[in-house]
């Protein structure tokens, strides 16, 4: 048994970090979704690409600390951005978030470029791996400082659940008690920021957001509690880290984001077809035969 | 590799050239999606050809040409109808459902495209580096390959833009009257999204699957806070869209950087500029126009204040400035004196005095007019004490103009001489004058 463990310590290690991470990005994202901010961590993740870049400038090599807090101030800064842009034009919340998104995304692609043409081959795998994700090669500091944040996040997530489901479904009746539901949508930001920001090497910036979304998505089948569906979204979200970590550690020249995201999507799949109430076969069942003719005032409506 | 000093310049003047052409194509299909708020569909889109693009790869073998075009098109309306049943079946709000399914779809293409290129099928190597991030200088040394997909997505977007401007615009602004008399904006809808999608993947070759958002979204919303005109919209953002390309390869020359990185980012600088110097709605303009609109105030506060002392003293009024109420901004109202005597409204025979001059107390009057109207105005119609009467009209006072004036006059009929605290309304202007 303990040679079991020495032989695969660092698959061990990878599985409980990922596994971890999906947990946490899990948990949060049901917030975020239920929120409908699902697609401010799509632009935060493009945004974090710039600062990572920078951070690997000026440490001057691939020093995952560094670069998670650049990659953070960096996303907090593009989250800024499109908070100035949404405040003081008339540019509409979509598309300021395509500009932020795309052009943060544009000078990340011109520094990483950049950075992969000044040291050549050396380094070049560690920075597109921050683009589509990567398990492998990891080493135990990594873990421990991954495991680390998405733990603390699970335990404040926690702490904070009576505040966060009362924002999250009723923002105008939490502000009518005096609740400071400015500030605690900025602390779901902020730990929504921190789970994207720890996802980044594992599953990448361009589809980090699926972390978010995928698990509460499909916990969103199963049950109308939000108790459970935070269960489920974090049990959902650490299936997509241990699975889609087994799946790409079977074959090291495929990036791990695009995996952990269709297993993520089989989940979704899945769950959409199977779950008891709300799932597809089981209201097809339901509607067998219908019992009334669907009433005209729709129709006339549509 | 050296290149020539000929050779750079021409895959220079090439490499703008295709930026220019793939820019405007995105920047026409962008402006309808900008103004259809469907931006995050387009970027959605512009994720989700990328399947499209590696299937079509691994049964053509090639990476252009029509199958790719009209597999990218299914697909780009795929992802609209994806989005939509995701959202009803899910029961989520839509940006969700667009994370579902965009994500969803961008790691199938990752994946496939590995998978393509691990199979080494086809004439051309199919890079996965190449498909996410576009390479255009090699794009710019193939252009008799290349250029043709490009130029003819361009005019094919163009062609269905004129051919269809009454119809985009009439779904875009009032889809519901646009409904009402048969337009089918569900159609329309989807062939912009298949447009979206054909402009995406004529596009991934130079400027990369992920970037095209960039060209698609950032001109267009660029444009929409430099004009207000549909048309001048389409053209500033194909406008936009051909400087970035220029600037943007300029900017990668000089670094030696990704091309299609740098015009994403001179399409955020430009975005940047128009949202500070834009003439009507950018930032400065609208400081300035703040700004003159306080002094405004000050001035027309001041030169209704001296009027009012030359009321009480019968005479004309030597007012000192000190006696000035500052109000609300008192460096402002420095400013506004001093811009009063400049305008040869206000004189001071001795310093520290201020007089009025005939055009002066003209002015002046017309304020103290439109103040005391609208006092009568208040206490006639909307039963205020009469020690509310004076704050409203200080109010609205500067924002009368002469036909709100005329008006109020009217609706006060002939017996408005006196305010309802007594004082005489100044008369209107003769318009012989």
């Amino acid at each position: 048994m303990s040679d079991f463990l020495k032989q695969n310590y660092n698959t061990l290690l990878v599985l409980a970090g990922t596994s971890l991470l999906g947990a946490a990005a899990g948990l949060i994202g049901a917030f975020a979704v239920l929120r409908r901010k699902a697609l401010l961590g799509d632009a935060l993740a493009h945004a974090a690409l710039p600062g990572l870049c920078v951070a690997f400038l000026l440490v001057g090599g691939r020093h995952l600390g560094a670069m998670l807090v650049g990659a953070f101030v960096s996303g907090l800064l593009g989250l800024g951005v499109l908070a100035s842009i949404r405040r003081f034009t008339k540019v509409k919340d979509d598309a300021a978030l395509g500009i932020v998104l795309s052009v943060f995304f544009g000078v990340g692609i011109v520094l990483s470029r950049h950075i992969q043409q000044a040291t050549m081959a050396g380094s070049k795998a560690g920075l597109d791996s921050y683009i589509l994700g990567k398990t492998a090669g990891m080493i135990a500091a990594d873990l421990y400082l991954i495991a680390g944040a998405a733990a603390a996040l699970l335990i404040v997530v926690l702490l904070a659940y009576k505040e966060f489901r009362l924002v999250s479904f009723d923002p105008g009746f939490a502000q009518s008690q005096g609740w400071p539901v400015g500030r605690l949508d900025l602390a779901m930001m902020a730990l929504a920021a921190v789970a994207v920001v720890i996802g980044l090497p594992t599953v990448g910036v361009v589809m980090i957001a699926a972390l978010l979304i995928l698990p509460s998505v499909s916990a969103r089948f199963w049950t109308e509690r939000l108790g459970l569906m935070l269960f489920l979204s974090a049990a959902f979200g650490a299936a997509m880290g241990f699975v889609g970590t087994i799946f790409s550690a079977r074959s090291a020249a495929l990036p791990a984001g695009p995996i952990i995201v269709l297993v993520g999507a089989a989940i979704f799949l899945l769950s959409g077809a199977l779950a008891p109430r709300r799932g597809i076969l089981a209201r097809a069942w339901r509607n067998r035969r219908p019992l009334e003719p669907p009433p005209l005032a729709e129709e006339a409506a549509t | 590799m050296m290149l020539a000093i000929s050779d750079s310049w021409l895959l220079a003047r090439n490499t703008i050239l295709v930026g220019m052409v793939v820019n405007s194509a995105c920047a026409i299909v962008g402006c309808w999606l900008l103004l259809r708020r469907l931006s995050l569909l387009g970027d959605a889109i512009s994720h989700g050809v990328l399947p499209g693009i590696a299937l079509a790869f691994l049964l053509t073998g090639k990476v252009t040409g029509l199958p790719i075009l009209a597999g990218a098109m299914l697909v780009g309306m795929l992802t609209a109808f994806l989005t939509q049943t995701v959202k009803e079946q899910a029961n989520v709000a839509e940006d969700a459902s667009l994370g579902v399914v965009f994500t969803t779809l961008f790691a199938a293409g990752v994946l496939l495209i590995h998978y393509a290129a691990s199979t080494g099928r086809g004439q051309v190597d199919l890079d996965p580096n190449c498909v996410l991030y576009g390479d255009i200088l090699f794009v710019a040394l193939d252009l008799g390959r290349t250029l043709p997909t490009m130029v003819g997505m361009l005019l094919g977007v163009a062609v269905f833009t004129l051919l269809f401007w009454k119809e985009l615009k009439l779904a875009t602004f009032d889809p519901a009257l646009a409904a009402a008399v048969g337009l089918r904006p569900t159609l329309l809808y989807y062939a912009l999204m298949a447009l979206t999608a054909g402009v995406a993947v004529a596009s991934f070759e130079a400027v990369g699957s992920i970037l095209v958002v960039a060209m698609l979204i950032v001109p267009a919303a660029t444009a929409q806070l430099l004009t207000e005109r549909l048309s001048r919209l389409l053209a500033l953002a194909v406008l936009v869209g051909c400087i970035s390309s220029a600037i943007g390869y300029a900017l990668a020359a000089c670094w030696n950087a990704s091309v299609a990185g740098m015009m994403a980012a001179a399409a955020g600088l430009q975005f940047a500029l128009a949202v500070f110097f834009a003439p009507k709605h950018g930032l400065l303009s609208q400081a300035l126009q703040r700004l003159g609109l306080r002094l405004r105030i000050a001035r027309e506060d001041i030169l209704s204040q001296l009027y009012r002392r030359e009321e009480e003293t019968q005479r004309s009024a030597i007012f000192s400035a000190a006696q000035l109420k500052a109000g609300s901004a008192p460096h402002w109202s420095s400013i506004a004196l001093a811009q009063l005597r400049r305008r040869g409204l206000v004189v001071s025979p001795t310093s520290g005095e201020l007089v009025l001059t005939p055009a002066g107390r003209q002015a002046a009057a017309d304020l103290v007019r439109t103040h005391r109207l609208w006092e009568r105005f208040l206490e006639e119609n909307a039963a205020l004490p009469l020690d509310h009467l004076h704050a409203p009209a200080e109010r609205i006072e500067h924002f009368v103009g002469p036909a709100v004036q005329r008006e109020l006059a009217e609706m006060i009929g002939p017996t408005g001489e006196l305010d309802p605290h007594g004082k005489a309304i100044p008369a209107a202007p003769s318009p012989a004058k």
